[in-house]
């Protein structure tokens, strides 16, 4: 049985931009998300320390998932440009 | 804790079952192919695909287990939330689009398009099956968890009724009528979560919480002598300091022929006693509430402020607040937590849930849960560990997967990965509210924190309560639906047409995928009633790490290393399954279940993600580097960047 896609795709030019753009941002954020947990793993007292007015562990998570949405925005952008420039 | 059964509970959850078996029956007459009943098609718009997403996702242990762990332990609950959405990040950047290009139905589609290998549609199906199976234990023990005060139904008609209305929404229409009930319940999720928040700003913070209508449990303290002779007539004493009691700094006292447990505090007058909640364990196996039956509702819900600061003054009272005035209130203010400590006395256990007052910010900082502060090397290992899997587990989950073979094209699958972040982040940044209003509002069953964020809403009204709990029943459903498909899939697709190649028609794979979900609906109604009192958030620990360990390295490598073997991905599989289950069977956590001391456990930590996914890397390198003279390569295919 074969294995492919359910419906047909055509051929995706942009597929080799996207996936070394993917790889990087999947570094950038897995380094961000790194240092956060190695924060929490090691020096947990500095996440109770006040930044804008809150604990910095509550920063952190908001800008952890504030981080995700943004990166994802900017990822689908270039991807969709990306995508129109070398498939037209 | 007593609940009542409300009408409109029953109302409300008699009609969303009826709406999803309804639309399930009108979907079943557009799904007779393969294509169709396997990836509803492919032709699922991406905003839709994306809340579906959000719908399979946000399980019970998502929307009960982290709201009532945040309700208990603060932060520590809220690293679930951190971490569960990090894990999206891998599954947009690495794997969404090389998953909708590579695979056709299942997981195992993708991994094997390359190879066509035997060995990996075996391993590849056992491994979706397994992970499936833990992750469809829990969602059918909240099921039954949520029917008794939802129904006043014992735990495995709940069971019951998951299971047969799931197996029937599978059996009719697969992944199309799956599709759907997880797109109108992410969405119901995403509403009701954001108006019981408001609930929550809008009344503020109180150090005298009012929980629908009825007023906060006011917790007694006592003065007593060094001698503790008790300052309040009528009190005397039954267990004193020489006593298992007094040992753990407790003492029971009797008044007017009740018992009562209290917390001992040095003080310079000799002790300052605080009062307790206790749950009492007979020899018989029957318990009691704090000395009465459960019905008597004595056992009273917990949850408030102490101090409450506002801007650094004392208030009663904050009034409404905007999210962030809302926190910072909390920071600055002392919250009263509640400990737990197990006393034998005589033939019965006795487990004591004693006040623990704790500065906001330590709230709302981790290491009330997670043993970070002073940490030894293995308790650091644990938390890493988890922080990992968390973070590598929901790109490999068989039935998050699937989804990306119902949209139309690879576009298509990230925008839907775009949608199910935002949708599932804002979820999660909700979960921080509802845990911390649970925490504050004196609705937090201590004996079950799972109901948490029900009876938050309760707290609201029985209105919202009803809603809240109908919800919950369909996010229920609509995981295990999901998973149903993944696993019938995994069966019928994998197992029975690749692996044992049985020649069926477009309308025979349709049927062996119907037959295979009845069979694991039915496999799914008995783990549920056998787990009854499992903990939700604990299998489902145990689903994330086994589908990183065995799942994603194989996705990873398959995409970026091309000397990949078939036999390497069989390996990394195959390790990747057994060490992660492996360590997890000879967990300290598993040695308590045995009946043993977690200290007699063969090894000494509970999350194994942070070993046995490096084993799977390294088994895939060691096994592809040895079997390099199988690797064959066809034009026909593509790995990512080639």
């Amino acid at each position: 049985m074969a294995h492919g896609p359910a419906v047909k795709l055509g051929k995706d030019n942009a597929s080799a931009y996207k996936t070394k753009l993917g790889v990087k941002m999947f570094i950038a954020y897995t380094l961000v998300y790194a240092i956060f947990v190695a924060i929490n793993a090691t020096t947990p007292k500095t996440m109770q320390s006040i930044v804008l007015g809150q604990t910095a562990a509550v920063i952190w998570g908001f800008g952890l998932i504030g981080l995700a949405l943004v990166m994802a925005v900017i990822y689908n952008h270039l991807c969709t440009r990306a995508e129109a420039r070398m498939n037209s | 804790m007593i609940y009542t059964q409300s009408p409109l509970a029953i109302g409300l959850f008699i009609f969303f079952v009826s709406f999803v078996l309804g639309l399930s029956f009108y979907l079943a007459r557009r799904t007779s192919s393969a294509d169709s009943y396997y990836a509803a098609g492919g032709n699922v718009h991406w905003f839709t695909n994306g809340i579906a997403f959000a719908g399979d996702y946000l399980s019970a242990a998502s929307f009960l287990g982290i709201c009532g762990m945040i309700a208990t332990a603060g932060y520590d609950g809220w690293m679930y939330s951190i971490g569960y959405l990090a894990g999206w990040i891998v599954a947009l950047f690495l794997v969404a689009e090389p998953m909708k290009r590579l695979g056709k139905y299942t997981f195992t589609d993708a991994l094997d398009s390359k190879f066509n290998s035997k060995s990996i549609q075996l391993t590849a199906a056992i491994s979706t099956l397994l992970v499936s199976v833990f992750y469809l234990i829990p969602q059918m023990v909240g099921a039954g968890v949520l029917v008794q005060p939802l129904l006043g139904l014992p735990h495995w008609v709940g069971v019951c009724i998951v299971g047969v209305v799931v197996t029937i929404i599978v059996a009719t229409a697969g992944m199309a009528s799956t599709t759907y009930v997880q797109f109108f319940k992410g969405s119901l999720l995403l509403i009701m979560s954001t108006v019981v928040v408001i609930y929550v700003l809008t009344q503020g913070l109180s150090t005298s919480p009012v929980n629908n209508g009825q007023p906060y449990h006011d917790f007694k303290t006592l003065q007593a002598d060094a001698a503790l002779n008790i300052s309040e007539a009528g009190y005397s004493v039954v267990s004193g300091l020489d006593s298992e009691f007094g040992k753990a700094d407790f003492v029971k006292l009797t008044k007017d022929g009740r018992e009562t447990i209290w917390h001992l505090n040095k003080n310079n007058q000799g002790f300052r006693l605080e009062e307790t909640l206790y749950v009492t364990k007979m020899a018989d196996g029957t318990k009691t509430f704090n000395g009465a039956a459960k019905e008597k509702g004595q056992f009273f819900p917990v949850g408030h402020i102490k101090e409450l600061r506002v801007n650094g003054q004392e208030v009663a009272t904050t009034g409404a607040v905007g999210p962030l005035a809302y926190l910072s209130a909390l920071k600055d203010s002392t919250i009263v937590l509640w400990g737990k400590k197990y006393i034998h006395d005589g033939a019965n256990t006795v487990t004591v849930y004693y006040q623990k007052p704790t500065p906001g910010d330590r709230v709302l900082r981790p290491g009330l849960k997670f043993k970070v502060d002073n940490a030894t090397g293995t308790q650091t290992f644990n938390f890493v560990s988890l922080m990992l899997a968390l973070f590598c587990g929901t790109a490999a989950l068989p039935h998050i997967l699937i989804r990306y073979y119902t949209v139309p094209s690879q576009a298509a699958a990230r925008k839907s990965t775009i949608v199910a972040i935002a949708a599932i982040g804002f979820f999660y940044i909700l979960t921080l509210f509802l845990g911390m209003g649970a925490m504050t509002n004196g609705v937090i069953n201590l004996t079950d924190n799972n109901m948490s964020a029900p009876l938050l809403a309760l707290s609201f009204g029985v209105v919202l309560f009803s809603v809240i709990s109908s919800l919950a029943f369909a996010t229920v459903l609509g995981t295990v639906s999901g998973l149903i498909v993944a696993a019938s899939g995994a069966v019928a697709h994998d197992l029975m047409d690749n692996f044992l190649g049985m020649r069926m028609t477009d309308h025979g794979k349709v049927r062996a995928g119907k037959i295979s979900a009845v069979v694991v609906g039915c496999i799914a109604i008995y783990l549920g009633i056998i787990f009854e009192g499992m903990n939700v958030s604990f299998l489902v620990g145990w689903a994330f790490a086994v589908a990183a360990s065995a799942n994603l390295p194989a996705i990873l490598m398959l995409l970026f290393w091309k000397r990949t073997t078939a036999k390497g991905i069989a390996a990394s599989i195959s390790v990747g399954l057994v060490s992660s289950l492996g360590l997890i069977l000879i967990s300290p956590d598993m040695w308590v279940r045995y009946g043993y001391l977690p200290t007699d456990a063969p090894i000494s930590f509970n999350s194994p993600a942070l070993i046995s996914i490096p084993l799977s890397f390294l088994a895939l390198v060691v096994v592809s580097m040895i079997t390099q003279k199988d690797l064959v390569t066809t034009t026909a295919t593509e790995t990512a960047g080639a």
